[in-house]
């Protein structure tokens, strides 16, 4: 019993996402009861849930990172859409001007795309561990000239990207009922799962968070860790610039991934974290950026204008953020041990055997709660 | 009177002077660069009072966003307010059922609505500001989307007046080719900023609330220890940052007499350049105030430059954004080198002044 209760502790921060998300659902299951219904067509499941998992794929990608960044760095990398328009600008250029494409092409253009991922990290990386620059100063550079790069690198207006195997990465693989950004929203998730558990990252990334002159007399070096955690984001940038680009079929340097900082940095919010650096959890994380498709698209079905959807969602946020903020949570605490210990003493009150010592007792366990 | 001058205890320069000493050196420099580059068009006044004219709306963001960040905070919602204030308001001027007073107080009233509701969510309730902000934003850009979406240019009389009216310097100005005199001009706007400016960097200076923001940006606890009430102390830099966004979007409007969906777009990105050039520290705690305008005219003059260059617009923002590198990393090799004492700004031995 105890130990399913400090289990029960130790996932307490996921309460408020999934609580949101399960309000959202049941939302959604008022509005229409056949939500969750999968149906098959042309041999690939169709249906709310699918489209979801399909359409936050960047999102969770790029909010894995952005967990990482947040949590070593205390600053929010702005530059990830962008990050990710230059690289898969790199993968379609190469795509191109492969000629014949195979499935080695596309894994060399991506391996490509994910150097390039790595260099902005590197620069964005440098300028925040070795130069002390704020994070969101730092990558203000990128997001300024970010795009104008990665139109240089196409040479005209969103070239497009028509060959059997992006199409195939971008929708679905005949035979496989699962759409295939789902597939490698699963494996990527799987791969950070397995470093996470093996190796000493999150340890690191979380000391350094805390508090970077004592991680740093612990033998941890802060800069390091903070410039790897720059590192792993270009590589979700890339990653998620990838799917993205074979989603829509062709590289729009001016719309691709625009503003999905934003939305990221919310999923980590959303998630439970602090946004001033320090622990993280990445599952928080990730069902912060599900909760942000999912509201997307029930505003969509509650047939929310779709000019006033963003005045919504912003309601949405304060709302949740306001419960979720701490001195809302003590408020709560307090009210509830109050009622607790009333309804006790009322409960002792009734039955009339106990004497005065036992209210005391009932007291006393009401306050160990707090 | 010499003995105690010379007794005067010699002060250490702060951070913040240093940082805006390094944003106005670099403005000189870079003026002076343009200057001697292109002299057909930066040595007109005119061309320096346009920097101003064009971009009063501009240069008011960065104030209001400068009292926020040397608070510790960040406001990203100031260029949306901007633009739903130039929205609201052309639509109140539109429907003739308010004249441009009404239309100043509607401004003022959306930006302290936006500016309280920040304030007391981040102050009182302890949420992070950036989530609070970024609520701020999707909320007023939601709300322009709802009001309006075409473009909606005012022709109310009064207003065109206002838009139109411009000030003339008669002693200054240029000669055209056929030899007429032509006075420089400033509109209305360049008054307020110069007005805003100097009110702040009053307030910012001399005021309790100033210092207290110092203090309270700098370091929060220690602050508390020191009695100054922080919450109250965050909530008026929101206050006053939805306030001045909303003046910036009445300002907008009479620069350019619209209400347009993309007004004030990424407004928010461009004050925290500007004011990152201008030596103020995200961090908080650091800087002086009159660097936001150094800082906005430096990225303007930048901006002048490329276009002044001819390069091509996509070049343009690359040029900018490696300008804006170059900067900040000069900046953090100052501010490094000044952290391990190998670099202090005294004066060399031989041009100080003789001591007695």
């Amino acid at each position: 019993m105890t130990r399913l209760k400090t289990r029960f502790n130790n996932l307490s921060h996921l309460f408020l996402p999934l609580s949101v998300l399960v309000i959202l659902i049941i939302i959604n299951l008022i509005k229409g009861a056949d939500y969750f219904s999968i149906t098959m067509v042309n041999g690939a499941f169709y249906g709310n849930i699918p489209n979801i998992l399909f359409g936050a794929s960047e999102l969770v990608i790029l909010s894995i990172g952005m967990t990482l960044v947040t949590a070593a760095s205390r600053g929010q990398d702005i530059s990830i859409g962008e990050s990710g328009a230059i690289s898969s600008a790199l993968f379609v250029q190469y795509v191109l001007n492969a000629g014949e494409v195979t499935l080695s092409t596309i894994l060399v253009g991506f391996l490509i795309s994910c150097v390039a991922g790595l260099i902005i990290g590197a620069f964005n990386g440098t300028l925040v561990s070795f130069f002390n620059v704020q994070p969101m100063v730092a990558t203000l550079i990128l997001f300024l000239g970010g795009r104008s790069i990665a139109f240089i690198i196409d040479g005209k207006v969103s070239p497009i990207l028509a060959n059997e195997i992006s199409n195939r990465i971008g929708t679905v693989i005949p035979g496989v009922p699962i759409p295939t950004p789902i597939i490698l929203t699963a494996v990527f998730i799987a791969i950070v799962a397995v470093v996470l558990k093996t190796t000493n990252l999150r340890l690191y990334v979380e000391a350094v968070g805390i508090n970077p002159s004592a991680a740093r007399l612990n033998g941890i070096n802060p800069k390091k860790i903070i410039f790897l955690t720059f590192l792993l984001m270009g590589v979700c940038s890339a990653v998620a610039g990838f799917i993205a680009v074979n989603k829509a079929g062709r590289h729009d340097s001016v719309n691709l991934l625009k503003f999905i900082m934003m939305d990221a940095i919310l999923a980590v919010a959303l998630g439970g974290n602090s946004l001033g650096g320090g622990k993280f959890s990445i599952t928080g994380s990730m069902i912060g950026a599900y909760t942000i498709e999912v509201l997307n698209r029930t505003l969509l079905r509650l047939e929310v204008e779709p000019e006033a959807i963003k005045a919504f969602k912003a309601v949405f946020i304060v709302v949740l953020m306001v419960v979720a903020s701490p001195v809302v949570r003590v408020f709560v605490r307090k009210v509830l041990d109050k009622a607790k210990t009333l309804v006790a003493r009322y409960s002792v009150r009734q039955t009339g055997g106990l004497n005065k010592a036992a209210v005391s007792i009932t007291d006393t366990t009401g306050k160990e709660g707090e | 009177m010499r003995s105690l001058d010379t007794n005067k205890p010699k002060t250490r320069l702060s951070n913040s002077n240093l940082l805006f000493m390094i944003a106005g050196i670099i403005f000189v420099l870079m003026y002076g660069f343009a200057l001697i580059s292109y002299p057909g068009s930066f040595m007109q006044f005119q061309t320096f009072f346009d920097l101003f004219n064009f971009n009063a709306a501009l240069f008011i963001v960065t104030l209001g966003l400068c009292v926020v960040m040397i608070g510790g905070g960040i406001d990203i919602s100031v260029g949306a307010v901007c633009g739903l204030v130039t929205m609201a308001c052309a639509m109140l001027l539109e429907s003739g059922m308010g004249n441009v007073w009404g239309a100043l107080l509607l401004a003022l009233g959306i930006g302290l609505a936006f500016g309280l509701m920040h304030g007391y969510l981040i102050a009182y309730l302890e949420i992070q500001p950036f989530i609070i902000t970024l609520a701020g934003m999707f909320l007023a850009q939601g709300m322009l989307t709802t009001l309006h979406k075409e473009p909606l240019n005012v022709t109310m009389p009064a207003f065109v007046g206002l838009r139109n009216f411009k000030i003339e310097i008669p002693w200054l100005g240029t000669v055209n080719r056929l030899g007429v005199f032509i006075p420089c001009e400033i509109k209305p706007g360049v008054i307020v900023v110069v007005v805003l400016v100097l009110l702040y960097a009053v307030l910012m200076k001399w005021s309790r609330f100033g210092r207290n923001l110092y203090a309270v940006g700098g370091n929060r606890q220690s602050a508390r220890m020191l009695g100054i009430n922080v919450k109250k102390t965050i909530f008026f830099s929101y206050v006053i940052c939805g306030l001045t966004a909303g003046i910036s979007g009445f300002v907008f409007l009479m620069t350019t007499g619209a209400g347009n969906i993309g007004n004030g777009a990424l407004f928010e990105m461009k004050a925290i350049a500007s004011n990152v050039m201008g030596g103020i520290l995200l961090n908080g705690g650091v800087g002086n105030l009159l660097g936001a305008p150094i800082g906005t005219l430096t990225l303007l003059t930048i901006n002048e430059l490329i276009r002044a260059a001819g390069v091509q617009s996509n070049f343009q923002a690359i040029v900018s954004g490696l300008l804006l590198y170059l900067f900040i990393v000069l900046q953090s090799i100052v501010m490094s080198l000044r952290g391990r004492r190998k670099f202090r700004l005294t004066l060399p031995p031989w041009l100080k002044p003789h001591q007695y």
